[in-house]
């Protein structure tokens, strides 16, 4: 019985360490005074300072968050009636097709979903005009594609474990099923449909093979510019981005968990305090 | 005059079925038109011929309307077999090590008392969050000849062979190694989390009853916690192996350009040789090779969702 | 029938079960089936005006389908149900008369205690003013005003019940529909929030449904109820007819502890029948019941296969032989001794084990029990006290 949890405690000693030691390193790099990106030559934030003056990844910045503020958003209303449609919805002409359709993108790999954007894209603008230029709109549009299914699995699996008895006490007390999905269905699942856009959120913000494909010229999102300086090698400036982006996800996960949990502890202790008073 | 009556028969028609026909159609069509419109397209695309036009294909006419040069290619090319081979190699060995490495992290976190799990788990995840790219790139820093860390397994290295073998850096960068290496790394939270899920539904007192049985903990292990928890590999290993077999990205920065990746050759097909009867032929036979772990996540997928008794509630 | 019972004396007639003047509920020939599966088979039943209806049976008898199709979730395959006359058949659940209490309470667990009242009173033409009044009615009905504020998770168990029975109630209902009202609660509870339901049934006259798998909390709560098996009503009246007057096997043994003896009639003169019964050694007297001379209207004849049946505390256990027909020498088996009473196993020289209960009347002797582990006992039972079923009915 002791043995095992040594051996457990220190592969997971190893494994942490194998997932922060480079990221630490390179938060540690991003501080270098050097040019040379592997000899240390003092501390010095001027790689933060080169950062923001860069007008080509601010630029790149802007559309990245535009892109993914707009994509999360359209993805998560796609998603979440996809997910409600799967979960409650059991019958229904061409279900089978459709939950295909919402599992595929999961699975399929980027390269393809991307080319196929591409020709589709390209098609549609020799056929019908449309889209003229790539840029903005195709990666957007490619990418509410493949982040709604993301949105959908998160919401569908919350519907699945949701009280069904509570949509109908709402049908029961005189509530069409439109307004039992307004009043009830939706606010009870709004934590899944938060957590569906997060992550919609990130995804399109962190694409880089599928926006590859999708984007045209002038268009760089963040991840692209990215790719593109660092196939030439280990620059100081993007290890201060990267800090940057650690540190901010980072704060934003920890503080998140954090609320979570404080949440978690209030509602045990009303709980508590509850069956108390009556006993 | 019929504006009212309209409306009305607008809004019953609504509030009848209208809604749900409206939830299941918008997502519906939107998939048909930007996700299964575009596949078939690639589909019929495999069968077109190459030709100097813009866009550069064509059906039919003096063509062949089911051109299959694309598809003889593939088996004729060495080029093409040769990156088949190296993705499934560098994806399946990429699983492995997730897995060899995934399940014990798994298993500890577990164990771990109920404070430090939140903090671990957190821990696991926060990568996930951060960005693909950057961790890919973290990677890099470390890998150059250069840097401290090659410089400290170079040293170890030479401390431990004989003088005549010493390097002066171990060229880590630029192989398959590299490959493999990165895409643990970026992929491992795929492994850990399904597995994690899986475990802790587990019964873990049922250990303590087979160890009241007089069982070794290894045998334990071997009996009764690893055979419950295929379901978790299986998803874990899909989860890894097929991102990492059409990786594009990864090869990209770390791989061996002289052997490339498949998600490599299709796009390479597609922009530089834009040849995109050849791009498609490949990205088909991809898509057949993967058509099979994907059939089965998903129908592992599906059954976890639909059975209630997989969750050990109620 | 009710002269021939007064003659032979003893039967106590039950009291009437037959239709009441206005069937506030009425159920026709209504069946369930899902897939193959026939979840309610043939059901027909009426209830009345300010009447608490329970629907008694194990799981899977079909009570819960039952409800849900008065609630509107389920449409019956076959038959149709009408409420207040209405015929229900196509009314969706929103547009019905009739609220549910739901078994998990099925609060809104976004909303306060005060908006999940208030929620139904939407749908009503009232002004603010009138909402307001009637929530804090509700509110004060169920004792809960000063929880309005809180969140269903803030409250306990007791409290979210009657959270959810103020909210069916809110509505003004013409029919409630209960589905295991008490079966979350802990026992201490539930004898107290039993009493408290039957008070605020009393007060507001509303027609009650309760379905429960609990007989004594049916036996409580209940004007009548209709026992359930497999989809089947076996029998529909009082507590005192289903305890007493059970119609068939099934129901005799659901309801409370009960020992079957099977047996054939020997003779009948008027409705004291005389049975031969192996199990017991011999052949004993008891009274035919009026349900029992209902199924045979021509006549019971001898050699008919009959079931006689005995609650534990209907019988009488002693140490001497008393002299009375029915009685027979047994050995006591087993005991459980609950200070007030006893519950007794005897075995008979056939091998049958009869249950006997007594109470505990002296304190003297191994702390006043009639008898002992192993003691010789006479067990007898007087005519009027045994059940005659048809023995070939289950």
């Amino acid at each position: 019985m002791n043995r095992r949890p040594i051996f457990l405690i220190s592969v997971l000693c190893f494994g942490f360490a194998f997932f922060y030691i480079p990221i630490l390193s390179m938060i540690v790099y991003s501080f270098n005074g050097s040019k040379l990106v592997t000899i240390w030559g003092g501390f010095s934030t001027k790689w933060y300072v080169s950062l923001f003056h860069n007008q080509q990844i601010v630029k790149a910045a802007v559309l990245s968050l535009k892109i993914a503020l707009l994509s999360a958003t359209l993805a998560t209303i796609l998603g979440t009636m996809a997910g409600i449609a799967l979960a409650r919805f059991r019958v229904f002409r061409g279900r089978m097709l459709f939950s295909g359709l919402v599992t595929a993108p999961l699975v399929m790999p980027e390269v393809i979903t991307g080319i196929s954007s591409l020709i589709f894209f390209i098609l549609l603008a020799d056929w019908v005009g449309w889209p003229s230029v790539r840029g903005f709109t195709t990666v957007t549009l490619a990418h509410i594609t493949f982040s709604m299914v993301f949105v959908s699995t998160v919401v569908q699996s919350r519907m699945i474990e949701a009280d069904r008895a509570i949509e109908e006490a709402a049908m029961d007390l005189g509530s069409r099923p439109w307004e039992v999905m307004r009043d009830i269905t939706l606010p009870v699942i709004s934590p899944a449909i938060l957590s569906g856009w997060l992550l919609a959120f990130t995804i399109s913000l962190d694409d880089v093979v599928i926006t590859s494909f999708t984007t045209g010229p002038g268009n760089t999102t963040l991840p692209l510019l990215i790719w593109s300086k660092v196939k030439l090698g280990v620059t100081p400036d993007i290890n201060a981005l990267a800090t940057l982006t650690v540190v901010i996800v980072g704060v934003g996960v920890a503080l998140a968990g954090w609320l979570m949990n404080r949440a978690e502890a209030r509602r045990q202790k009303d709980a508590r305090l509850a069956y108390q008073n009556n006993a | 005059m019929t504006a009212p009556a309209q409306k009305r028969g607008l809004a019953h028609w609504f509030h009848r079925r209208g809604w749900s026909d409206v939830m299941i159609a918008t997502p519906y069509v939107w998939l048909l038109v930007f996700f299964l419109a575009p596949f078939l397209i690639v589909l019929a695309m495999s069968f077109a011929t190459r030709t100097p036009t813009a866009p550069p294909f064509s059906f039919g006419g003096e063509h062949p309307l089911l051109n299959l040069t694309g598809y003889a290619r593939l088996f004729h090319d060495t080029l093409y077999i040769r990156a088949f081979v190296t993705s499934l190699l560098n994806a399946g060995l990429a699983t492995i090590l997730c897995l060899l490495l995934g399940y014990p992290m798994a298993l500890a976190l577990i164990r771990v008392s109920a404070g430090w799990r939140n903090v671990l788990l957190m821990l696991v995840i926060l990568p996930f969050w951060t960005s693909f790219l950057l961790r890919v790139y973290a990677w890099m820093g470390l890998m150059g000849s250069n840097s401290w860390f090659n410089k400290l397994l170079t040293g170890a290295y030479n401390a431990v062979v004989p003088t005549d073998w010493a390097l002066r850096a171990i060229p880590m960068m630029h192989s398959n190694f590299a490959v493999v290496l990165v895409t643990v790394y970026t992929y491992l939270p795929f492994m850990i989390l399904p597995l994690y899920a899986n475990l802790e539904r587990l019964d873990l007192t049922l250990d303590e009853a087979a160890m009241d049985l007089g069982s070794r903990p290894l045998r334990v292990f071997w009996d009764v916690t690893l055979p419950q928890s295929i379901p978790g590999i299986i998803a874990g290993a899909l989860l890894v192996f097929i991102p990492a077999a059409g990786e594009l990205v990864i090869p990209s920065l770390v791989g061996d350009a002289a052997r490339p990746m498949i998600g490599r050759v299709i796009s390479d097909e597609f922009s530089a040789a834009r040849d995109w009867p050849m791009a498609s032929s490949i990205a088909v036979a991809l898509l057949v090779l993967m058509v099979f772990p994907m059939m089965a996540y998903s129908h592992y997928q599906a059954k976890a969702q639909h059975d209630p008794t997989a969750k050990g509630t109620s | 029938m009710r002269d021939e019972a007064k003659i032979h004396g003893g039967d106590t007639p039950p009291p009437p079960s037959a239709p009441t003047p206005e069937p506030f509920i009425r159920i026709e020939g209504v069946s369930k089936k899902f897939g193959t599966f026939q979840a309610v088979k043939d059901v027909s039943l009426t209830v009345t005006k300010g009447e608490v209806f329970s629907l008694l049976g194990g799981s899977g008898c079909g009570k819960t389908t039952l409800l849900r199709m008065l609630a509107g979730f389920e449409d019956p395959s076959e038959g149709r149900i009408f409420i207040d006359g209405e015929d229900m058949t196509g009314v969706p659940p929103w547009e019905r008369p009739v609220h549910m209490m739901f078994q998990n309470y099925a609060l809104f667990p976004h909303m306060t205690v005060e908006k999940n009242i208030r929620y139904g009173l939407k749908h009503d033409p009232l002004t603010d003013a009138q909402r307001d009044a009637r929530v804090r009615e509700m509110l004060e009905l169920v004792q809960l005003t000063p929880f309005a504020g809180r969140k269903p998770h803030q409250i306990s168990g007791g409290q979210r019940q009657r959270v959810a029975l103020a909210r069916a109630l809110a509505r003004q209902p013409k029919l409630l529909l209960l589905d295991e009202p008490l079966a979350a609660l802990d026992k201490k509870l539930r004898e107290q929030t039993q009493f408290e339901l039957m008070n605020i049934q009393a007060r507001t006259g509303v027609t009650f449904i309760v379905v429960t798998h609990d007989q004594d909390e049916a036996m409580t709560l209940s004007d009548r109820i209709a026992v359930m098996d497999k989809g089947v009503v076996r029998q529909i009246g009082s507590p005192t007819e289903i305890y007493e007057y059970p119609d068939n096997r099934f129901v005799a043994g659901f309801i409370g502890a009960i020992t079957l003896f099977d047996g054939t009639l020997e003779q009948l003169t008027g409705d004291m029948a005389q049975i031969a019964l192996p199990d017991w050694g011999g052949s004993v007297t008891a009274h035919t019941l009026p349900n029992l001379r209902a199924r045979f209207q021509d006549g019971l004849a001898a050699g008919q296969a009959l079931t006689l049946a005995l609650r534990p505390e209907k019988i009488t256990i002693s140490r001497s032989k008393p002299d009375v027909a029915n009685c027979v020498a047994g050995v006591v088996r087993d005991l459980g001794y609950f200070g007030k009473d006893s519950l007794y196993r005897v075995v008979l020289p056939s091998g049958a084990l009869v249950l006997v209960h007594a109470v505990n009347a002296r304190r003297t002797g191994e702390s006043g029990r009639v008898a002992d582990w192993e003691d010789d006992v006479w067990l007898s039972f007087d005519p009027d006290a045994a059940i005659l079923l048809d023995g070939l009915h289950p």
